[in-house]
């Protein structure tokens, strides 16, 4: 079930360094938004505050509240761990299981959510590579190692693996920016398929990518080294890339940005 | 045309001579260095086999097949049996206690720690291995004995039944039960801290990846760390195994040696290849001494298989492929 997600108010902190400060934006269910700004304003911060992981970084910490469906994340009796069962995460570098095999792979979440019935887990691994486009590819070799895929389809295999336990939101930070061309068609393909039933936030440097994944995008950026990075402003994708409010999104979608 | 560089006339600068001599001077340092540690190693081995032969062929037992230890008796008999089987049977017992602990350690250290206490601790655990391993033979003999009679009185009232657990004097006390738990705390630090390191470096993502999907602390562990440092773990399990396997003095102080094929692990008695050396060496004949050494030459085939184990498990790392 795709969910809304509300930040209200929130800074991000690695100690004492305040690294995003005082965003507040709202996320509609089966959405793609695109997080975009120069590297350093706090894009992957901000999205990792986003499933109680920038807190894995020691030191880290948050204030303000993420509210997922009316419910806050960051309220104190809820276990992060809970957090991440219910809003997946792809990162910038694939990173299957390496000794795992490729059914284990997808399987992962879910037996970390006690299934344990094969039935279950044999359907739910092939759906779930089906709706990462692997599954014409893998079938053969679920056995395999996920190790021994291409860059590409590793990625595609983490998508899948995030996209088993049915996630309410699918959180992607830069999930190309290790593939080619081909590869990162694919998985922009893909999302367009994933946001019929997931909510998604995904992290890019690639603007036209951002125009051609994303309904809505967010502009972040930083004044200078040491300072917070903000957000400048969100709006519809076509609104931001053909006629943005903000002299600032302005120069930095037409690459003007000093 | 002109050149940016100073090239002999006529000859094209890929074709200078090569600029080899400090190259090369390096090349002979490291050669010879790693020639002189072959030349020691061969030495020591042609030492042991000059000395072990003589004996040997005064000995008219079976070396190999023959328990018993009588090298200055007329006519000769002895054999390495009991001594070998001392000697792996207690290094095993060490690995046995020694991996959980050493394990635990490293992974509290590495993943549960407070940063303020895990620093102090890994040096804790470094500095086990500077201490002497005299004073933990005296520690073993004088401290652990009393004080795990109790225990090991208790296991061997409830367990005898394994035979293995059990001891047949009645009493417990300097077993290779104990010698096997001395042996565990002096090879815990070089477990511990090899596993210690390897668990630091397992790769951030591999961790995120876990912990992403939900995964605790421990559910990490198990599906991102241990996997990643499996290999590292056993090279060092070996490691210490080797360890485990040429200690002397601590095993000679608290072993109460007989040449008798201990299978209680409770009972007193037992001996092991390096604590007989140790202990007999300074009353033994001429036959005896070379029985000794031949003694000597095993245990150091047996360490050289160890440590080539070692080496191939390490060898065959990470799994390819992966992305680290
Ligand atoms: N682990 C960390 N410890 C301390 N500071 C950090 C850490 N990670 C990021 N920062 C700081 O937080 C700020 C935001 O970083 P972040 O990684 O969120 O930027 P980003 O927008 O994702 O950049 P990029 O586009 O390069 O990925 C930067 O100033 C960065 O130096
Ligand atoms: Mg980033």
């Amino acid at each position: 079930m795709a969910k809304r997600v509300e930040l209200d108010s929130l800074s991000c902190f690695y100690g004492k360094f305040r690294a995003v400060d005082d965003v507040s934006m709202t996320i509609e269910p089966k959405s793609v938004t695109a997080f975009i700004g120069p590297s350093g304003c706090g894009k992957s911060t901000v999205l990792r505050s986003l499933n109680r992981m920038h807190e894995v970084t020691p030191g880290a910490r948050v204030e303000g509240r993420v509210l997922l469906d009316e419910e806050d994340i960051y309220a104190p009796d809820v276990d992060a761990v809970n957090v991440r069962r219910t809003i997946g995460m792809v990162f910038q570098r694939p990173n299957p299981f390496p000794t795992m095999s490729i059914f284990d792979n997808v399987a992962s979440g879910l037996r970390l959510n006690g299934v344990r019935n094969k039935a279950v887990l044999e359907e739910s691994v092939e759906r779930s590579l089906r709706g990462a486009n692997l599954w014409e590819e893998v079938k053969d070799r679920l056995k395999k190692p996920g190790a021994g895929l291409s860059g590409g389809q590793q990625q595609r295999l983490c998508i899948a693996r995030a996209i088993a336990v049915q996630p309410a939101v699918l959180l992607m930070d830069e999930p190309c920016s290790a593939l080619d061309p081909i590869s990162t068609l694919a998985i922009e393909d893909l999302i367009n398929e994933l946001k019929d039933e997931f909510t998604i936030i995904i992290v890019t440097h690639n603007m036209q990518q951002a125009t051609r994944v994303s309904d809505v995008t967010a502009f972040f950026t930083i004044a200078g080294t040491g300072q917070p990075g903000k957000l400048i402003e969100m709006d519809t994708t076509s609104k931001i890339f053909s006629n943005p409010g903000e002299k600032r999104t302005e120069d930095y979608v037409t690459g003007r940005f000093g | 045309m002109t050149s940016t560089a100073p090239a002999a006339p006529g000859r094209s600068r890929l074709l200078q001579e090569r600029r080899t001599v400090p190259d090369r001077g390096f090349r002979v340092l490291v050669i010879a260095a790693a020639y002189v540690v072959l030349a020691i190693l061969a030495g020591i081995a042609i030492f042991l086999v000059l000395k072990a032969v003589p004996a040997l062929h005064k000995d008219t037992a079976n070396f190999f097949t023959t328990f018993a230890w009588n090298p200055d008796n007329t006519p000769a008999q002895f054999g390495i049996g009991v001594l070998a089987y001392g000697t792996l049977v207690t290094a095993l017992l060490a690995l046995v206690i020694a991996i959980p602990v050493a394990l635990g350690v490293a992974l509290f250290i590495a993943y549960y720690a407070p940063r303020a206490l895990a620093q102090p601790l890994g040096y804790l655990v470094d500095l086990l291995a500077a201490v002497p391993s005299i004073v933990y033979g005296f520690w073993g003999l004088l401290f652990l004995r009393p004080y795990s009679a109790g225990l090991q009185t208790w296991v061997a009232r409830y367990f005898s039944w394994t035979h293995v657990l059990g001891t047949s004097t009645g009493t417990v006390g300097q077993s290779f039960f104990l010698a096997g738990t001395v042996l565990a705390v002096m090879i815990l630090p070089i477990v511990a801290a090899i596993s210690r390191e390897i668990f630091l470096q397992v790769p951030q993502t591999q961790r995120e990846a876990a912990l992403a999907l939900g995964a605790t602390k421990w559910e990490m562990i198990k599906w991102s760390a241990l996997p990643y440092a499996r290999s590292g773990i056993a090279s060092a399990a070996v490691l210490g195994f080797g360890r485990a396997l040429g200690e002397t003095i601590a095993v000679a102080i608290v072993l109460s040696t007989n040449y008798e094929l201990v299978s209680k692990l409770l009972s007193p008695g037992g001996n092991t290849i390096a604590a007989n050396i140790a202990l007999t060496y300074s009353d033994a004949g001429q036959v005896g001494t070379g029985a000794l050494i031949a003694s000597g030459l095993v245990l150091f085939v047996i360490t050289l298989v160890v440590n080539l184990v070692a080496r191939a498990i390490a060898r065959q790392s990470t799994p390819a492929g992966s992305v680290v």
